[in-house]
C-alpha cells in the first residue's frame, strides 16, 4: 500500500516537476524515464501482491467529512498490473518516439498526470475520489488528444471527446448517487451495505453501462473513440486504447460485481446485447477504414465488445448460481483485457513508428514497409496474429476461454438466456473472423507489396527504444499465449472475490495445458500447438527450399494491356475490403457505389465512388446535434438585446411571478 | 405591540408620499427636475425611517435615516446635477413608453403589490403590512422607470429609487441590522461611482449618454 501511494504521488510530482524543465532538451527523456521506472515498480508490486489480503486506508484529502478512501483488493491489483504494464511500455516507447514530437511541452506535463489518474481510479474506494480521478483521467487524456491541435480535425475530435466524457461522468455520478441512496454515505463500504429495489437497481445498471460504456467505447456511445484515439500522439493512443478502456471496464466490473450486490439474471442483458453489437459493428467499421490508427481504434471498440460479452456471461452465470462458469467467464474477460492491452499497445507503437518514418497514416499511401522496417513489422505481425485470435498467441487463449464459457450456457436455467447466449456467440465468432480479415488487410496494405508513395519507399526503421517496447510487448503476446495457465492462476484471487468461485488450478495440470472446467470436456495446450506449428512450418520450408527453387524471381505483372500502371495497380486496402463491404455494409452502413463512365470520345477518366453512412451518427447523434444547433441559433438573438430589453425581461418575469402569486397564492 | 392610530397615520403618510413621489418620477421628463424629485424621494425616505425609529424605539434606525438624508438626498443628487451640467447633456429624457401609458402601468403595479402584500402578510401588524406593501410598490415603480427610459442618468435614478424602496421595507419590518444597512449604502455608493465612470466613458466614446447610441454602434437600428 505505501509503495502504491508513493508511486502515484511520484507520478503527480513528475507531472508538476516537468513544468519548469519543459524548455530543457533532456526533458522528454527524463519525464518518460521517470514514468517508466515508477510504472515498473507499480506493475511489479501489483503482480506480486495480488494474493494478499485487502488493505485500506483513508487519506485526509477531498471532502472533509468523507476523506479519500483507498483500497487495494485483488481486482484492483489485477487492473493495476494491466494499467502499469501498459504505462511502462508506452513510456519506454516514448523515450524514443517522443523525440519526434513537435511540441513536447504540450504532452509532457499531462502524460504523468494521466497515468496517475488511471491508477487512482483503480485504487479509489469512495465515489468522490473515484469520480475525481475519473474526471482527471478524462481531462488529462483530453489535453493529450489536443496536443496536436494544429492538425485538421483534432479540435473537432477534442470537442466530441469532451462532450462524451462529461456525459459519461454525469451518468456515473447519478449511478453512484442511486447506489448510495438518499441519505447514503459515498464510501464504497457503505454503498455495498445499501441494497436497492429492482427498479432502482435497473436504473443504476443502465447509468453504469452508459457511464463506463461511453469511456470504454460501447456502441452506440463509441463515436468519440475513433476520433480521439488516433488524434493523440501514438504512445498516448496506445495508452487510451490499451489501458484507459480497461479502466472503464474496471469501473463496470466494480459497480456490477462488487457495489451492486447479488445480481439478477437480467443484469447480464445490457452487457451481452451491447457487447455483441459492439464486437460485430466495431470490426465492420474497422474494415471500412483506411487510416491505420483509426483501424486500430475501431478494433479497440470490437475488443471492448468481446470483453463486455464475457462480463455479461459472468453476470448471468453468477446470478444463476453457477460460480465455476462465472469464474471462467470473468477470468476470460480479465485475461482478454490484459491481452488486448499487450497487442493493441504493440499495434499502436507500430503505427506510430510508421507515421514517424513516412509521415503517412493512410494505408493507401503506404506499402512495402516490411523491407524497410523489418523488426517493427515483425512485432506488428505478431500483434496482428494475436488480435486475430490465431494460436499460439494470447488472443486465441482468451477468446477460446470465452467460447468455452458460451458452451456452458445450456446449463443456464433461463430460457431467454439459453437462446440469447448462443446468438451472441455467433456475433462473437463473426467478429473474430472479420478481425482476422481486418488485420490481414491492415498488415498487407501497410507492410507488404510495393511502396505506394516515395515517402513509404524511403522509410527508416524505428529507433532502439521504440523497437524495444514493441518487441517486449510482442514477445509477451507470444509468452502469455504459450503459457496461459500462469496468467489464469494469477487472476484467480480477483475472480474468487467477485464471483465466489474459481477455475481449476492450472499449475497442477500436466504438460502446461489449460483446462477451463474439467479435463474430460476440453483442454488447450498452447505450447504443444506452438511446437507443432514451428516444427511443421520449418519442415515445410525445408522441403520447399530443398526440392523446389530457392531463387527469388522478379517479373513484370500482367497489366491488362495498359503498360505503366505502376504501384497503384496493387491490391489496395479498399479493394481488399470490397467483398465484405458488399456483403455486410450494404445493410449496416447503407454502403453503395456509383460508377461514372464518360461517354465514348470523352477523355475524362472513369470514376468509382463509394458512399457509407454511419448509422449510429446518422440516427442518434446528428438529430441531437442539429437540435442543439437550431436552439443555439434561436438563443443567439438574446445575446444582442439592449440593456433596457434585458431589464424589461427581469421586470416582466417579476410581474408575472407576482401575478401568479396574487391569483393562486 | 400595536402602534397608536396617530403614529400609524403618520407612517402611512410618509410611505404613501414615497409612492406618490415615485409617480412624480415617472411623470417627469426633464433631467434636472428629475434629480430634484430623487432628492425629495430620499428626503421622504429619511423622514419615514426616522419616524419608524421613533415609534419602534430603535436608535440605530436614526443612523439609517441620516445616511439616507446625507448620501441620497444631498450628495448623490448634487453629484448627478454636476455631471449633467459638466457633460452638457440634453435636458430632456427620451421615453420608450408614453407617459400616460407608464402612469397607467404604475397604477396597476401599485394595485398588484397592495393586493398581494396585504394578503401575504395577513398575520403581521398593520404598520408592517402597509409599509411592506408600499415598499414593494416603490421597488416596482423604480424598475418600471428603468425599463421605460432610454437615458442612462434616468436609469441611475430609477435604480436609486429601487434602493429607497428596499430600505423602506427593511425599516418597516422591525429594521434591518445596521451592518446590512451600511453595506447596502456603500454598495449603492459604489454602484453610483461605477455608473458615473461608466457614463463618462460612454460619453467619451459616443458623445452622448443616450443608450440608443450604443445600440447604433452595435449595428442595430431600431
Amino acid at each position: 500500500m505505501p509503495i502504491v501511494l508513493a508511486c502515484v504521488a511520484g507520478l503527480l510530482a513528475v507531472s508538476a516537476l516537468s513544468l519548469p524543465l519543459l524548455r530543457h532538451r533532456a526533458a522528454t527523456a527524463a519525464v518518460y524515464s521517470a514514468c517508466l521506472a515508477i510504472s515498473l515498480v507499480l506493475c511489479a508490486a501489483a503482480v506480486l501482491s495480488i494474493g494478499q489480503a485487502d488493505s485500506e486506508t483513508v487519506l485526509p484529502l477531498g471532502l472533509p467529512w468523507l476523506g479519500a478512501h483507498i483500497r487495494l483488493d485483488p481486482l484492483a491489483y489485477a487492473f493495476l498490473a494491466i494499467v502499469n504494464f501498459g504505462a511502462a511500455s508506452a513510456s519506454l516507447y516514448a523515450i524514443g518516439y517522443g523525440r519526434h514530437e513537435a511540441e513536447p511541452a504540450r504532452v509532457l506535463p499531462f502524460y504523468p498526470a494521466f497515468l496517475a489518474a488511471m491508477n487512482l481510479v483503480v485504487i479509489a474506494d469512495d465515489a468522490y475520489s473515484f469520480l475525481f480521478a475519473w474526471e482527471l483521467m478524462s481531462l488529462a487524456s483530453w489535453a493529450l488528444v489536443m496536443a496536436r491541435h494544429h492538425a485538421a480535425k483534432t479540435a473537432y475530435a477534442g470537442l466530441v471527446y469532451l462532450i462524451m466524457a462529461s456525459f459519461g461522468t454525469f451518468a456515473l455520478l447519478f449511478a453512484f448517487g442511486l447506489l448510495a441512496g438518499a441519505h447514503g454515505d459515498y464510501a464504497f463500504d457503505a454503498i455495498r451495505a445499501h441494497h436497492l429495489s429492482p427498479g432502482l437497481a435497473g436504473l443504476a445498471l443502465v447509468l453504469a453501462v452508459v457511464g463506463a460504456g461511453s469511456k470504454a467505447g460501447l456502441v452506440p456511445l463509441h463515436v468519440w473513440l475513433p476520433l480521439a484515439h488516433p488524434a493523440a500522439p501514438s504512445h498516448v493512443s496506445a495508452l487510451m486504447s490499451g489501458v484507459m478502456t480497461k479502466v472503464a471496464i474496471y469501473a463496470f466490473i466494480r459497480v456490477t460485481f462488487d457495489l451492486m450486490g447479488a445480481p439478477a439474471w437480467w443484469w447480464s442483458l445490457p452487457a451481452l446485447l451491447l457487447g455483441g453489437a459492439t464486437a460485430a459493428i466495431g470490426v465492420l467499421y474497422a474494415l471500412m477504414e483506411t487510416d491505420l490508427k483509426r483501424v486500430l481504434a475501431y478494433s479497440t471498440i470490437e475488443n471492448v465488445g468481446i470483453i463486455f460479452i464475457a462480463i455479461g456471461l459472468a453476470l448471468a452465470f453468477k446470478a444463476s448460481g453457477l460460480p465455476g462458469a462465472a469464474a471462467l467467464a470473468l477470468t476470460a474477460a480479465l485475461f482478454h483485457s490484459l491481452n488486448h492491452m499487450l497487442f493493441k499497445s504493440t499495434l499502436f507503437f507500430g503505427a506510430g513508428s510508421v507515421i514517424v518514418a513516412t509521415g503517412e497514416q493512410d494505408m493507401e499511401r503506404l506499402g512495402g514497409l516490411i523491407h524497410r522496417m523489418p523488426i517493427s513489422s515483425a512485432a506488428f505481425l505478431a500483434a496482428s496474429m494475436a488480435i486475430s485470435a490465431l494460436p499460439p498467441f494470447n488472443g486465441f487463449a482468451s477468446e477460446w476461454l470465452i467460447f468455452q464459457s458460451i458452451l456452458v450456457s445450456p446449463q443456464l436455467p433461463r430460457m431467454g438466456l439459453k437462446l440469447l447466449v448462443p446468438a451472441v456467440g455467433v456475433l462473437l465468432a463473426l467478429a473474430a473472423a472479420l478481425a482476422a480479415a481486418c488485420f490481414v488487410r491492415a498488415f498487407g496494405a501497410t507492410y507488404l507489396g510495393r511502396p505506394r508513395t516515395t515517402a513509404a519507399g524511403e522509410a527508416r526503421e524505428a529507433d532502439r527504444w521504440s523497437l524495444a517496447a514493441m518487441l517486449t510487448c510482442a514477445t509477451l503476446c507470444l509468452l502469455t499465449g504459450l503459457f496461459p495457465g500462469i496468467v489464469i492462476d494469477w487472476l484467480q484471487p480477483a475472480v474468487t472475490v467477485l464471483v465466489a468461485g474459481q477455475m481449476p488450478p492450472q499449475a497442477a495440470i500436466p504438460w502446461l495445458s489449460i483446462v477451463p472446467i474439467s479435463a474430460s470436456r476440453s483442454s488447450y495446450n498452447g505450447f504443444l500447438l506452438f511446437a507443432f506449428v514451428a516444427v511443421s512450418a520449418s519442415f515445410a520450408a525445408v522441403v520447399v527450399h530443398r526440392f523446389a527453387s530457392r531463387m527469388v524471381r522478379k517479373a513484370p505483372f500482367w497489366d491488362c494491356g495498359y503498360p505503366g500502371l505502376g504501384v497503384v495497380a496493387q491490391y489496395s486496402a479498399t479493394s481488399l475490403a470490397q467483398p465484405i463491404r458488399r456483403v455486410f455494409a450494404t445493410v449496416a452502413f447503407a454502403a453503395h457505389e456509383q460508377a461514372e463512365m464518360p461517354p465514348p470520345g470523352d477523355l475524362r477518366p472513369a470514376s468509382l465512388r463509394r458512399f457509407l453512412r454511419d448509422p449510429v451518427w446518422h440516427f442518434m447523434y446528428a438529430p441531437v446535434a442539429s437540435a442543439v444547433g437550431a436552439s443555439a441559433t434561436l438563443l443567439n438573438h438574446v445575446q444582442f438585446f439592449t440593456i433596457r430589453r434585458y431589464l424589461s425581461f427581469v421586470f416582466v418575469a417579476l410581474i408575472v411571478l407576482l401575478v401568479v402569486l396574487a391569483l393562486w397564492g | 405591540m400595536s402602534p397608536s392610530p396617530l403614529a400609524f397615520d403618520i407612517a402611512h403618510m410618509f410611505a404613501g408620499g414615497l409612492v406618490l413621489v415615485s409617480f412624480m418620477m415617472l411623470y417627469q421628463d426633464r433631467l434636472l427636475p428629475l434629480i430634484n424629485v430623487l432628492s425629495l424621494h430620499s428626503l421622504l425616505l429619511a423622514l419615514s425611517v426616522a419616524w419608524q425609529a421613533h415609534i419602534q424605539d430603535k436608535p440605530d434606525l436614526y443612523v439609517t435615516a441620516v445616511i439616507a438624508l446625507g448620501f441620497k438626498s444631498i450628495v448623490i443628487p448634487m453629484a448627478l446635477r454636476r455631471m449633467v451640467v459638466r457633460m452638457e447633456l440634453h435636458r430632456e429624457v427620451e421615453v420608450a413608453v408614453g407617459t400616460g401609458m407608464t402612469m397607467l402601468l404604475g397604477i396597476g403595479l401599485v394595485a398588484l403589490s397592495m393586493d398581494l402584500m396585504l394578503r401575504v402578510t395577513a398575520g403581521a401588524n398593520a404598520l408592517v403590512r402597509e409599509d411592506v406593501a408600499l415598499a414593494l410598490s416603490v421597488v416596482l415603480l423604480g424598475l418600471l422607470m428603468m425599463v421605460t427610459r432610454r437615458n442612462a442618468i434616468s436609469q441611475v435614478i430609477g435604480f436609486m429609487s429601487i434602493e429607497n424602496g428596499l430600505i423602506l421595507g427593511g425599516a418597516g419590518a422591525r429594521g434591518m441590522p445596521l451592518v446590512v444597512e451600511i453595506s447596502v449604502a456603500f454598495s449603492v455608493l459604489v454602484a453610483f461611482i461605477v455608473i458615473g465612470i461608466f457614463l463618462f466613458r460612454i460619453r467619451e466614446r459616443f458623445d452622448t449618454v443616450d443608450l440608443q447610441a450604443l445600440d447604433r454602434f452595435r449595428g442595430e437600428h431600431r
